[in-house]
């Protein structure tokens, strides 16, 4: 389970996030939601320890994290699939998973499972990352998030720019995450992509927390969606 | 055998087949070149592998160098402890160096270390009661026998240079392949998604430095042994440069990129110089023609137009 509480930070001294809290529990998909600029990335990054907290509390299944270095985030079981995927690009397929094996200790069974999630990427196994397409550069992004075996899995608009057969693959591999009882934590930007996934969707504004509602009730309440993010 | 494999080790064996083939003149360069050469292989896994731009290696080459010139004049250190002095006295370097450099990124990384270079430079220009400053000091053939091997004998010298090269250049080839090479290129190619699957990017960044000054200080090492004399012109900026020149134009990130770069850039000034006086406006067109042309560098052009697996 992931839980932040009452965390506050920000850039310099230009603070984003006010008193936010969030609560993901295992077996969950909850979507953060908010206008551009509403402190959605921050929150991902305050998780990742890249940004230092000025007070409050992150945890793990009850591990505090909130202060711990960058790299130890992960080895608490956090992945992270940022926006824009960032690979290595001139790394293969396979050694871009090995690197995502190697810093959990995962072995090659743990690689099985994450090429059955993905088997494009069985195909373009030798292929350098760069050579791939968009979708099956987010495809890697993830599948090296899942080399880790995370507890808690936050992807930051995972679907941005891809194809629907694409984005529908990305999908079933969250919700497939969600029923191996992960903890997922997803920026999105588009409500229909929301809408098929999430669990729960969680509203930021200003980076303080807005209303928190099941996906089902969003569903009938458009006006909610009008006021925070305007569409 | 792979074919990677095969084709390092192919070259290795052309080099050492050259040694009974070639005229005494370019067999005497080939021998300075495949030293140099281990330099630019030390200089490629910090910049070409790991992404970081260091202008200080100098200090690296130079404390090599002076760490085993000095065991030898001043100790009285036989060549092999003296050769073990000088890699423990670059390994020192590179660590303390690496430690202070590496709180800094990009541009103030560069700036730093070639600070640090020029620091040492004047440490050698300070102690010139030890250094003998500029003029430097010779290490005299008796001086330079190692196991009974007289260093200062072409053959020989060439056999050492060719040894010591097929060592770096297969530790070069190990280490990029193995796991924590792999994790170099990740830190070059994005160093916050290395740090966010779990890597510890700043020891591992300085463990590079220390890799990195080890092989360029053996290299200074060797080359004050085998070629007799130890100077402070091999700690100026010229020095630094030298390196960051091979390595760019044989192809930064290729195994082999430091020696096609070495041997290419040391034939171009020395045909160049037989042509005019002015061969290093000759070489300069050279240099630009290729940059233009190969901004991948030659080994990395090679890579780009079709031989994908080269490392």
């Amino acid at each position: 389970m992931l839980e932040l509480d009452q965390i506050d930070t920000g850039y310099g001294r230009a603070q984003v996030l006010r008193g936010f809290s969030l609560r993901v529990e295992p077996g969950e998909i909850l979507c953060l939601f908010g206008r551009n600029g509403a402190g959605k990335t921050t929150v991902m990054k305050a998780i990742m320890g890249l940004l230092p907290l000025w007070s409050g509390e992150v945890t793990v299944d009850g591990t505090p994290t909130g202060r711990l270095p960058a790299h130890k985030v992960p080895l608490q079981g956090v992945g992270y699939v940022p926006q824009g995927r960032r690979l290595f690009s001139e790394l293969t397929v396979a050694q871009n998973i090995e690197i995502g094996l190697r810093a959990r200790g995962s072995g090659p069974e743990v690689e099985e499972e994450v090429l059955a999630l993905f088997p494009r990427l069985r195909e373009r196994y030798r292929q350098r990352a760069e050579t791939l397409s968009g979708g099956e550069q987010q495809m890697l992004a993830t599948a090296r998030a899942l080399c880790l075996r995370p507890k808690v899995l936050l992807l930051d608009e995972p679907t941005e720019g891809l194809q629907p057969s694409m984005i529908e693959a990305i999908r079933q591999v969250i919700t497939a995450m969600r029923d191996r009882g992960v903890a997922v934590l997803l920026v999105e930007q588009r409500v229909d992509a929301v809408l098929t996934v999430a669990d729960r969707v969680a509203f930021i504004e200003n980076g303080r927390n807005g209303e928190v509602m099941s996906a089902q009730a969003l569903r009938t309440d458009h006006a909610i969606v009008e006021r925070y993010i305007g569409v | 055998m792979s074919r990677v494999l095969a084709l390092h080790l192919g070259l290795v064996a052309l080099l050492l087949a050259m040694h009974f083939v070639l005229p005494a003149y370019h067999h005497g360069n080939l021998a300075r070149v495949m030293v140099l050469a281990c330099y630019a292989i030390g200089f490629n896994i910090l910049f070409g592998y790991t992404g970081l731009l260091s202008l200080g290696h100098a200090l690296f080459f130079a404390a090599g160098m002076y760490g085993m010139g000095l065991a030898i004049t001043q100790l009285g250190a036989a060549p092999a402890p003296a050769l073990l002095a000088g890699l423990i006295a670059g390994l020192v370097v590179a660590g303390i160096t690496g430690a202070l450099a590496l709180r800094t990124v990009g541009v103030a990384f560069m700036i730093v270390t070639l600070m640090f270079a020029q620091a040492g430079y004047l440490t050698i220009l300070y102690f010139g009661d030890i250094t003998h400053g500029d003029e430097g000091f010779v290490i005299q053939p008796a001086q330079r026998v190692l196991w009974g091997l007289d260093l200062s004998d072409p053959s020989w010298r060439y056999l050492a240079a060719w040894a010591l090269f097929s060592a770096c250049l297969i530790a070069s080839l190990a280490l990029v392949r193995h796991p924590f090479g792999r994790t170099l290129t990740a830190i070059r190619e994005n160093e916050e998604r290395a740090r966010l699957l779990g890597y510890d990017v700043a020891l591992r960044k300085w463990v590079a430095v220390v890799i990195s000054g080890g092989i360029s200080a053996l290299s200074g090492a060797a080359y004050g042994l085998l070629f007799g004399y130890a100077g402070a012109s091999f700690a100026s900026v010229q020095y630094s440069i030298f390196p960051l020149l091979w390595v760019l134009l044989g192809g930064a990130g290729t195994v082999l990129g430091p020696f096609i770069g070495t041997l290419f850039m040391f034939y171009l000034i020395d045909l160049t110089s037989g042509i005019t006086t002015a061969y290093m406006l000759l070489a300069g067109v050279v240099l630009v023609l290729l940059t233009l042309f190969a901004p991948q560098g030659l080994v990395g052009e090679v890579r780009r137009r079709g031989w994908g697996w080269l490392p």
